[in-house]
């Protein structure tokens, strides 16, 4: 027994140490590359930067030893390494812009973000010891992410940018209530799955060989569900209610383990987009921007521009990229935020994307690996889902930049541009390591 | 609840291997089409990186690439802009590429294929692609000349080498300047273009080739002199020309400009004495009875409805269809739906200066690579032979008669005989008519065919005829080449 546990007293802190190491070095290299190529390299200044980037994975890292010291040692480097990357090819966007005489200043501003989303992330790890306090809090959360989701179409407060109502207007600044949401609504939907998962899977009437929940049992998550769905909708905000539905049904399933409903789910799902794609003309315009992306008239009334805009700025990346600073990302639109994987895959061509996708993959598997190894069953589904929640993420805005599903808005975590995002990724990422801590805890130190 | 975690992080693994396979799509096996499609602006946009060559009139650079400190590395510089924009085009950031710059585009950027030695070399050498210079027929002191008699007439002059079908002027006026669209700062750019565009004049449009072609009104007459000679006609042939001529099928009478008579006495005149004073009853009665189809064949030899790429192109010269007696009448003397550009009117003239036979006009002498090697060089081609030698000379010396004492007299040279043309060609209802003038010189051993086109009476007005307003300009061309010619012998 001895022997065992001291072979698992390693929590892998050197690793993530040396992980770490690597993740930051790949940041300020990015960072020194793009201000080289736009003549701005100011050593003092890159300095800086490094002192900065160094200071804040040591600050992470050293909360982590001290207060989640088992926790999965890949995660933290693997979020540095994309939060880095994102930062330089913010950064190189500002030139770009700024080559055509646009003012912007999104890579300085990320960096802010970034620094209160690591703080973020060590408050949640500081305050929440244990993530099993959670549940206590399952209705409050869904209540909470229900008012989140409604929060922009509330008059004075909510503000429509680029066509979609999912802002809202504080203290000056906008932020996407939505962000915050999804974790509220993960906690909710683990909470209450983990209490009636026997109800919902066992008991209930019998219907065409396939047994359905009681309504009294299923009853709070279809009213949870169905309101959000209703509100994203409402907000023409597409790509939020399909990767929360993705993420309703995903938990369903790890909770009932029922495959039964999980097509059913998609069935009701396919209904819901022909019904829509009949219903509102945006979303058959939608369609048809992305089954006909190509096609000159399509191209013309401008409806698939944007697509078709990224698919040249990634096409002309190549294999290898033009490399940082040398491609023209300001082609793009929104280079910044809904098309910075297009940005990247210019300029870092598919090498880089595939990078890129290797890094969120890990951030996945190691939350679903976090899922598996932990003990209780709020625990587990709260880890799937939040992983299960980043790649859906990832699938609904990669996969509508490269043309695999119709273009929804959605950010790409710890790349795309914005604050809300930035801060909620950070505490998706604390509360995994948090989950992980205890899943990777040597079982005789556990209380 | 460890079974269905498994199978979901196999779902997301499933996930990012499709997106991975989508990347690879795009950006590996798409990636060939879209960084071809021409909506794709990035490919300009490379291409603006390189240095660009510089396009040559008399062995100086006109066009030429300057290294700038702009995400577009180099700014393209005309020099007198307005005086070879006809010729040049414009290489505009935002709006592409016009003229020369865009036909010739994958040489002066050195994409072309024949460049490929030239980009291995630069390759090794470690050194930037360059483009290849391209080294226009237009001559400077001609060009000048042209452009300078033109003034600010709205209209166009065309020079061509009669021997060779160089074209050693090409001015178009009003004209502007590359300059102005050449910028790399969007807004003015933008700015500057509409600018142009909103311009009334259309300074924009090149009317020596390709703005609206115009009604050649007398100059026409030449093609139906020649179609009547080879039908065996004389210069000295008595045609009839009475002072007015009623065209059959209709209750319309042909009349003579000014109303005047033909001839001093009688209804008759000689062929020659017809082209000198440029009758329109004897010629409309000439044309209606050669018919339509000789003239139209004629036409079609000296070039009428075929498009040429000089390498700009060239809009068609258009001539009537089917048209029934009394419009064959009012075809004969270049009007009714018979169309011409400068070019084809200068043409004209330079299948009659060089015995007949027409030189297939090009603007482009030679390409030389970045080490100055030649390329390309021009090899000039018969384009067709509308007449024969013997008929040439008659027409050139009926040609003669006009400008020593016909209508043309204004392009008169002391002690060089010119031959020349004049048109007068109606506008319809309210417009002052268009002034034509074409002409060569010397007569007996050409060295230059001109063609002056202006625009609703020019300065003049109503007052305007071929012979008043654009025949000084081809005389002043002319002499520019005279000029020339003698400093080079």
């Amino acid at each position: 027994m001895a022997t065992v546990s001291e072979l698992r007293v390693h929590g892998g802190r050197r690793a993530e140490l040396v992980l770490l190491g690597l993740a930051i070095c790949l940041a300020i290299l990015a960072r020194a590359l793009v201000d080289y190529h736009a003549d701005y390299l100011v050593l003092s200044r890159l300095g800086v930067f490094a002192v900065g980037a160094l200071a804040l994975a040591g600050a992470a890292h050293l909360v982590v030893r001290i207060y989640a010291p088992s926790a999965d040692p890949v995660l933290l480097p693997a979020v540095f390494a994309l939060n880095g990357v994102g930062l330089a090819i913010l950064r190189r966007i500002d030139y770009a812009y700024a080559a055509r005489g646009r003012e912007t200043d999104f890579g300085g501003t990320q960096t802010v973000w970034t620094v209160v989303g690591v703080a973020l992330f060590v408050a949640v790890l500081l305050l929440l010891r244990d993530h099993r306090m959670l549940r206590r809090f399952t209705y409050t959360a869904g209540i909470v992410g229900i008012i989140a989701y409604m929060l922009p179409v509330v008059p004075g407060l909510g503000v429509e940018i680029n066509g979609a109502q999912i802002w809202i207007s504080l203290f000056g600044r906008s932020m996407q209530p939505g962000e915050f949401a999804k974790i509220a609504l993960v906690v909710f939907f683990a909470g209450y799955l983990v209490s009636n998962r026997d109800t919902l899977a066992l008991a209930g009437p019998k219907v065409l060989g396939m047994r359905f929940p009681r309504p009294r049992d299923m009853g709070p998550l279809l009213v949870v569900t169905l309101s959000a769905l209703v509100i994203m909708v409402a907000q023409t905000d597409l790509g939020a209610a399909l990767l929360f539905f993705g993420l309703f049904v995903g938990l369903l399933y790890v909770a009932t383990e029922r495959i039964s409903w999980v097509v059913l789910g998609l069935g009701m799902f396919a209904v819901a987009v022909v019904a829509a794609s009949t219903i509102f003309s945006h979303v058959a315009a939608r369609y048809d921007a992305w089954l006909n992306a190509l096609d000159p008239e399509v191209y013309s009334s401008g409806r698939s521009e944007q697509l078709v805009r990224g698919l040249f700025g990634m096409a002309s990346g190549g294999l290898f990229g033009t490399g940082l600073g040398e491609g023209r990302p300001d082609l793009v639109p929104f280079a910044e935020s809904d098309f910075i994987i297009a940005s990247l895959g210019e300029e870092l061509g598919l090498t880089g994307v595939m990078a890129i996708l290797t890094l969120y993959l890990i951030i996945v598997q190691r939350a679903m690996r976090t899922a598996i190894g932990v003990r209780d069953g709020f625990g587990k589904l709260m880890a799937s889902g939040l992983g299960f929640a980043i790649a859906i993420q990832v699938f609904i805005v990669v996969g509508g930049v490269t043309r695999v599903i119709p273009l929804t808005g959605l950010t790409t975590p710890f790349l795309a541009y914005g604050g809300s995002s930035m801060i909620a990724n950070w505490i998706v990422i604390a509360l995994i390591m948090r989950i992980s801590d205890q899943a990777r805890r040597p079982a005789m130190e556990t209380p | 609840m460890n079974e269905p975690i498994r199978r979901l992080s196999v779902l997301a693994l499933v996930l990012f291997l499709i997106l991975m396979g989508a990347a690879s799509y795009v950006q590996v096996l798409e990636a060939d089409s879209l960084n071809a499609d021409a909506r794709n602006v990035r490919t300009l946009y490379r291409e603006y990186g390189n240095f660009r060559g510089p396009i040559i009139v008399d062995g100086e650079a006109i066009v030429y690439s300057t290294p700038v400190d702009s995400p577009f590395n180099y700014q393209r510089t005309y020099v007198d802009g307005p005086l070879y924009a006809s010729v040049t085009g414009y290489y505009s950031i935002v709006f592409g590429r016009t003229g020369v710059e865009q036909t010739e585009n994958s040489l002066l950027n050195g994409t072309a294929d024949a460049l490929f030695w030239s980009r291995l070399g630069d390759l090794f050498a470690g050194r930037e692609q360059e483009g290849a210079s391209v080294e226009l027929t237009i001559r400077a002191s001609l060009q000048a000349a042209a452009a300078e008699a033109l003034g600010d007439q709205r209209g166009a002059v065309v020079a061509l080498d009669p021997r060779t079908g160089e074209i050693l002027a090409m001015v178009t006026s009003p004209s502007y300047d590359p300059t102005l669209v050449a910028g790399h700062h969007t807004p003015t750019v933008n700015q500057n273009y509409q600018a142009l565009l909103a311009d009334p004049t259309r300074p924009l449009i090149n009317r020596a080739i390709a703005g609206d072609t115009y009604p050649p009104g007398s100059v026409f007459k030449l093609v139906v002199a020649a179609a009547a000679l080879e039908a065996g006609l004389e210069p000295g042939s008595e045609i009839f020309a009475p002072k007015e001529l009623a065209l059959p099928q209709t209750s319309n009478t042909i009349r003579n400009y000014g109303g005047v008579a033909c001839t001093a006495s009688g209804d008759t005149t000689t062929l020659e004495d017809a082209l000198r004073t440029s009758c329109n009853t004897a010629f409309a009665d000439l044309g209606m009875a050669l018919g339509w189809d000789a003239i139209e064949a004629k036409a079609l030899e000296f070039g009428w409805e075929q498009k040429f790429d000089i390498p700009l192109s060239a809009a068609v010269s258009q001539l009537p269809e089917n048209p029934d007696v009394p419009q064959t009448a009012m075809s004969a003397l270049g009007q009714y739906d018979v169309r011409a550009t400068p070019l084809q009117l200068a043409m004209l003239a330079a299948a009659i200066a060089n015995d007949g036979e027409l030189m297939t006009p090009y603007l482009i002498r030679a390409i030389r690579s970045p080490d100055l090697q030649v390329l390309e060089r021009a090899d000039p081609s018969v384009y067709s032979t509308p007449m024969s030698p013997a008929i040439a000379n008659a027409l050139t010396d009926m040609m003669v008669t006009v400008v020593d004492n016909g209508t043309g007299r204004n392009a008169r040279i002391e002690g060089v005989t010119v031959a020349g043309k004049t048109g007068t060609a109606e506008t319809g209802v309210g417009g002052s008519p268009h002034a034509h003038f074409i002409a060569f010189a010397p007569a007996e051993n050409p060295i230059i065919a001109v063609a002056v086109v202006i625009e609703n009476g020019g300065d003049l007005g109503d007052e305007a005829t071929g012979g008043r307003l654009a025949a000084p300009i081809a005389r002043a061309v002319i002499e520019a080449a005279l000029a020339l010619a003698r400093g080079q012998g």
